[in-house]
């Protein structure tokens, strides 16, 4: 397990009225009790300040969180964003503040990107308000969990 | 170098969309426009019908940033069409909340978005890898003001315990007693901020601003009090329309508001601290010295100063709140829909920010009319443009432009509230 003594945290991010956009906090509880106790399972809104506060301190982040639709909804992509700034058009910026995409380059900035930062997107179809996720998003859920518990076992 | 244009197609690190146009002719500032073009937002239209329960989630949604001013006017003037003054815990549990979305808004405002501007970066992510210990206070300080408005609100962001009355639920005593400790931490933060942007050099520029915010006998400004000027105004709410209008302008889909002689008037931290110094406590008006301000404040560059200041002050207002909060008998007074017209201004982090609502008899609302803070700044934030730039234009096309935007981030403007607003053009000819 990635982390090295430090704390490792899996983060579901979204806001779970908003039909797909709370696939991540979706996965976050598909976790729970699949994973090492060790493993902290955390759900957010996104908040930059907030996730700032959630990223500082650990050895390892995994951030799960809906993406854009481009035509292919259900599909799971896997970043790593220690290594790289996170793709602008997946992770749309809101006007209202920081979204994740600006909230890990802050963390980079600021030097509290924890050294393993891998973030999981599940492309989203719908965000009507409060519509349950759409099938092939639901449907993803399990699969990203299974993808996580085997990425932090291994 | 006589005719330039500069445009700004769409501004950055201000809330929504809109730009700007700036129109040089021999050497001369001959036309600053500010255009806001969001879609209308229809806000007014469709709360018509809707009933007074539901008023305080509907209005939350105009604004991300600042959904508690939207909730506090809203829920003020419909109980002044009641007749219903809420007192007690329950008004001071609202300054609480306000002082929650002050410190969010203002310290977003001043450490990612402006101090870039005085630090000569392109934005707060470039400005961290230099200014981490800045930005890091900046976060944490902002975070406390997300704790005040999740554990009032029951989220930071939208919240959804304001009611007509009160609140839904009200907190016990204990669950206050960390926020006072992550407040204590603030306090110190909020000072470190204020002294961190006193040192920023600061264009040497004022003009005599009509200034307009509340004044209230025993507390500077947030759910109460007298709309007054420092040209001797001083109305009630209910008085508004007597002497403020809003007018259409062809390049904004946001209205503009003039004063009825047609002048321009500034609301929003500037003209609250020049109005309200004294109410300040002494602690705070003290700091505010020791920052470089005077009792009056009219360098708009300086308003990223009195955001900090008003950060210090809601900081200490939300300890004063929590130290002294005896918990009420019940979360919300008792409501009985009636028929009336009920007005209120309440002050938000851009300034003030005024309702009107017409009511049915069955609790339904007839009519709204909400002016928010930025179409009443809209007016002022063109003449700073047209008054501050041509003394700038000896300064290249890029740093022209940078300083035109920072004009316009004086004001902080949240475009998407004012959407009833950024690009920017500097036309040289």
């Amino acid at each position: 397990m990635a982390g090295g003594g430090k704390p490792c945290r899996v983060i579901g991010l979204g806001n779970p009225e908003r039909g797909d956009d709370g696939a991540g906090r979706a996965v976050a509880r598909w976790l729970a009790g699949r994973l090492p106790p060790q493993v902290e399972i955390l759900e957010r809104g996104g908040e930059a300040a907030d996730l700032l506060a959630c990223l500082d301190g650990a050895g390892a982040v995994y951030l799960v969180d809906a993406s854009a639709p481009t035509g292919a909804p259900g599909r799971i992509r896997r970043f790593d964003a220690a290594a790289a700034p996170l793709p602008a058009e997946s992770f749309a910026f809101s006007t209202h503040g920081l979204g994740l995409g600006e909230a890990v380059e802050l963390a980079r900035a600021l030097g509290s990107l924890p050294p393993h930062c891998v973030v999981y997107a599940i492309e989203g179809q719908a965000f009507d308000p409060g519509a349950p996720l759409s099938p092939p998003v639901a449907a993803a859920v399990a699969e990203a969990g299974g993808l996580l518990t085997r990425e932090i076992a291994g | 170098m006589g005719n330039r244009t500069i445009k700004v197609d769409y501004l950055a690190r201000v809330e929504g969309e809109g730009a700007f146009k700036v129109v040089v002719r021999d050497g001369k500032v001959q036309e600053a426009e500010l255009r806001i073009f969001e879609p209308p937002r229809f806000f007014e239209a469709f709360l018509r019908g809707r009933s007074i329960d539901e008023l305080s989630d509907i209005v939350a949604r105009i604004c991300g940033i600042c959904p508690v001013a939207y909730q506090m006017s809203a829920v003020h003037a419909v109980e002044n069409a009641l007749g219903i003054t809420v007192d007690g815990p329950l008004r001071e549990l609202r300054r609480l909340l306000y002082c929650g979305e002050w410190i969010e808004s203002h310290v977003l405002h001043v450490t990612m978005l402006h101090a870039p501007d005085f630090l000569g970066y392109q934005g707060g992510i470039d400005m961290a890898r230099d200014h981490g210990e800045a930005v890091r206070r900046g976060l944490a300080l902002k975070k406390a003001g997300n704790d005040i408005l999740t554990l009032l609100g029951g989220r930071e962001i939208h919240p959804i315990n304001v009611r007509v009355g009160g609140f839904y639920r009200a907190p016990r005593r204990r669950e206050l007693a960390p926020l006072a400790e992550t407040l204590k931490r603030a306090r110190d933060q909020a000072l470190e901020t204020l002294r961190w942007v006193a040192g920023f050099d600061f264009p040497d520029r004022e003009r005599d601003y009509t200034f307009v915010s509340l004044r209230h006998p025993d507390e500077y400004p947030f759910n109460e009090g007298h709309i007054v000027s420092n040209r001797g105004l001083d109305i009630a709410a209910a008085d508004y329309d007597d002497h403020f209008g809003e007018i259409h302008v062809a390049h904004s889909t946001a209205l503009q508001s003039r004063m009825t002689d047609g002048g321009a008037y500034l609301v929003g931290p500037l003209a609250r601290y020049s109005l309200n110094f004294d109410k300040l406590s002494p602690a705070v008006q003290q700091a505010a010295r020791e920052a470089g301000l005077g009792e009056v404040c009219r360098n708009p560059y300086q308003s990223i100063v009195v955001r900090a200041v008003e950060a210090l002050h809601a900081v200490e207002e939300a300890l004063r709140i929590i130290a002294d909060y005896q918990e009420p008998e019940r979360p919300a007074m008792a409501i009985e829909p009636a028929a009336g017209v009920g007005f209120a201004a309440t002050e938000a982090p851009r300034g003030m920010l005024w309702h009107r609502y017409v009511l049915n008899g069955d609790g339904t609302i007839a009519e709204a009319r909400i002016v928010p803070p930025t179409s009443q700044n809209q007016a002022c934030i063109e003449e700073d443009l047209t008054s501050f730039i041509g003394g700038f234009l000896d300064l290249p096309d890029e740093a022209l432009q940078h300083r035109c935007e920072q004009t316009v981030r004086n004001y902080d403007p949240c475009i998407s509230c004012a959407t009833h607003f950024l690009r920017l053009d500097v036309d040289r000819g």
